[in-house]
């Protein structure tokens, strides 16, 4: 157990590590985000998830990235995977490039674009009751952003999941307490936050979401419950593991000079 | 002509008959089963049948996944309030190609009681712009099935537009359609009158009254605005010189545009594009208000003779 928690933590690091190059790289894109998300991904896909990148087999689990600005994160989390060459993070938003500055669906292991906020939510939703409608074992994983919960698509679905009881389908959500223009509460207040996910019909969770312990822990809870989803509240840091990111809004949609990329990489090893 | 089923109807029997065949349709719809008629679907094939409350942005989003899921997914209100998801529907939907057929019922006027909030004279247009999505107009009861039947098989989103109120049959029961192929309901080589839905049988109408005045017009019935029959327009606008569309939409952005963009292009003949003169609808019986917004067969034969006098 220690030796795995071990190498997602050296994972999440890597990954973060490829999440500064690229967005260096593309001059544009939201590191904040990105890094706010990124223990939730190595969980999800390095231990949680049945997923072959080889292989598009129809019991798959899938993740949906309703987030869609965390691209980076998603990428690079894919590329470590082996969905792609590693090579290929290099194109992030370039002319002609392999990869989009929003997550598409011509990219292999993305199961749907998305970067419109809420969309990917409601996607995750039809995916599950298809997968039910063929008794098909594999779950769903929607991971939505803090600043997303103020589409009201969001609550739409959120009681569409509770209405079918829809329990192969996890929500996760990056409570990293910051969107574009300020802080959540500031800007829309979402809190009484697990509240609301209560009285909507979940169950909720809520968690250290950069800590890779309780992601494990968390994700573990989600299997033993039945008749109702789960939705995991993964409190984070905006910018996490860049001291210099960390909590800005600033980081949000703003690439690192070539410094910060310097000072952001040697404080990821 | 006899009067049949409205379309709505009809597409919801066509469903109906088709859940049996094809286990992977499913269906949607927010709140409007029994006006839209997927409720008899959501009858007889319940585990299929998904009802997401007034929620039109999520219905579109489930129907995606369902869709990306590897289902047929059939999601439906009326028309006006499919649009409210025009986002969910290009950012998912028509961006990844997925296989979901929008259903929209009560469309253009004929929603005449409930006015302007619930009419829909932007559909087309809208839809248009939508890269990979196809658009459909049933002219009737007989066709409406069969366009039903057709994007069952046919893999891509597509819109069909319904309508509430019954309507003329046009077609025969061996009437064959072909998806994206333009159907001659009337010979005639002095012009040709472009029309789509409910404005076909007004088209035919028109085209008898100019018979009697010695025009001979050509009558097209264009169930599929995208994509569209671009040869067959062409081939008209050559052979009959004068071209007047008429559709119950705006003016901007539907028939009347797409055929224009053609033979503006290809082969530009004098046109005139009939239509609701970008207004919004109104309370009223529904031929009040299509006698005052000008789209009926009197209207075109005015237009009719007009074009052709002005160039003869």
């Amino acid at each position: 157990m220690r030796k795995m928690i071990r190498e997602l933590k050296d994972k999440a690091t890597v990954i973060r590590r490829h999440i500064i190059k690229m967005v260096h790289c593309a001059g544009s894109g939201h590191p904040g985000g990105s890094l706010s998300c990124t223990d939730i991904l190595v969980v999800l896909y390095f231990h949680v998830m049945k997923h072959d990148p080889q292989k598009k087999d129809s019991h798959r689990d899938r993740f949906i990235l309703s987030k869609g600005h965390a691209a980076p994160a998603l990428y690079a989390t894919l590329a470590e995977c082996g969905y792609f060459p590693i090579s290929n993070l290099e194109s992030l938003r370039k002319n002609g490039g392999y990869l989009q500055g929003h997550p598409d669906s011509s990219i292999p292991g993305v199961e749907v674009s998305s970067g419109s906020l809420g969309q990917g939510f409601s996607v995750a939703n039809g995916i599950a009751l298809a997968s039910r409608l063929d008794e098909n074992p594999s779950r769903v994983f929607v991971l939505l952003g803090d600043g997303e919960c103020d589409e009201g698509q969001v609550w739409e679905a959120a009681m569409l999941s509770a209405h079918y009881k829809l329990d192969n389908l996890v929500a996760i959500v990056d409570r990293n307490g910051l969107q574009i223009d300020g802080q959540t509460e500031q800007i829309m207040c979402l809190e009484p936050f697990s509240k609301k996910w209560e009285s909507f019909g979940w169950h909720v969770i809520e968690i250290d979401g950069n800590n890779i312990e309780e992601i494990i822990e968390a994700f573990k809870e989600t299997e033993n419950i039945i008749g109702k989803p789960c939705v995991i509240i993964a409190h984070t840091f905006k910018g996490k593991g860049v001291s210099f990111m960390e909590g800005k809004c600033s980081f949000h949609g703003k690439a690192p000079t070539d410094e910060e990329m310097i000072k952001a990489l040697e404080e990821l090893k | 002509m006899d009067n049949l089923l409205s379309t709505r109807e009809a597409c919801g029997l066509s469903l109906l008959n088709m859940g049996q065949k094809e286990k992977d349709i499913v269906v949607l719809d927010a709140d409007l089963s029994g006006s839209t008629q997927t409720k008899k679907f959501g009858e007889k094939f319940p585990d299929r049948f998904f009802n997401v409350g007034c929620a039109e942005q999520n219905l579109i989003g489930t129907a995606a996944g369902l869709a990306i899921g590897g289902k047929i997914a059939f999601a439906a209100t009326f028309a006006m309030f499919l649009m409210r998801g025009w986002e969910q529907i290009r950012n998912t939907v028509a961006h990844d190609n997925l296989n979901v057929k929008l259903l929209g019922s009560h469309s253009g006027l004929t929603n005449s009681k409930d006015g302007g909030s619930h009419q829909c004279l932007e559909d087309i247009a809208l839809m248009r712009c939508l890269p990979n999505m196809s658009i459909l107009n049933p002219v009737d009861a007989i066709e409406a099935e069969k366009i039903v039947i057709n994007e069952v098989y046919r893999k891509g989103p597509s819109y069909i537009r319904m309508n509430r109120l019954s309507t003329p049959a046009v077609n025969t029961d061996d009437y064959n359609f072909e998806f994206g192929k333009a159907v001659e309901i009337r010979e005639g080589d002095d012009m040709t009158i472009i029309a789509t839905g409910t404005m076909v049988s007004e088209a035919v109408k028109a085209s008898q009254m100019l018979k009697k005045e010695d025009i001979n017009a050509r009558v097209l019935n264009v169930h599929t605005i995208k994509p569209i029959d671009k040869s067959s327009i062409i081939k008209s606008a050559r052979e009959t010189g004068h071209i007047i569309t008429i559709e119950e939409h705006n003016i901007y952005g539907g028939l009347g545009s797409a055929v224009a963009e053609i033979i503006v292009e290809d082969y530009p003949v004098p046109m005139k594009i009939m239509g609701v003169n970008d207004r919004f609808g109104e309370s009223g019986d529904y031929n009040y208000l299509i006698n005052k917004f000008g789209l009926n067969d009197v209207e075109i034969l005015k237009n009719a003779k007009k074009l052709i006098g002005d160039r003869k």
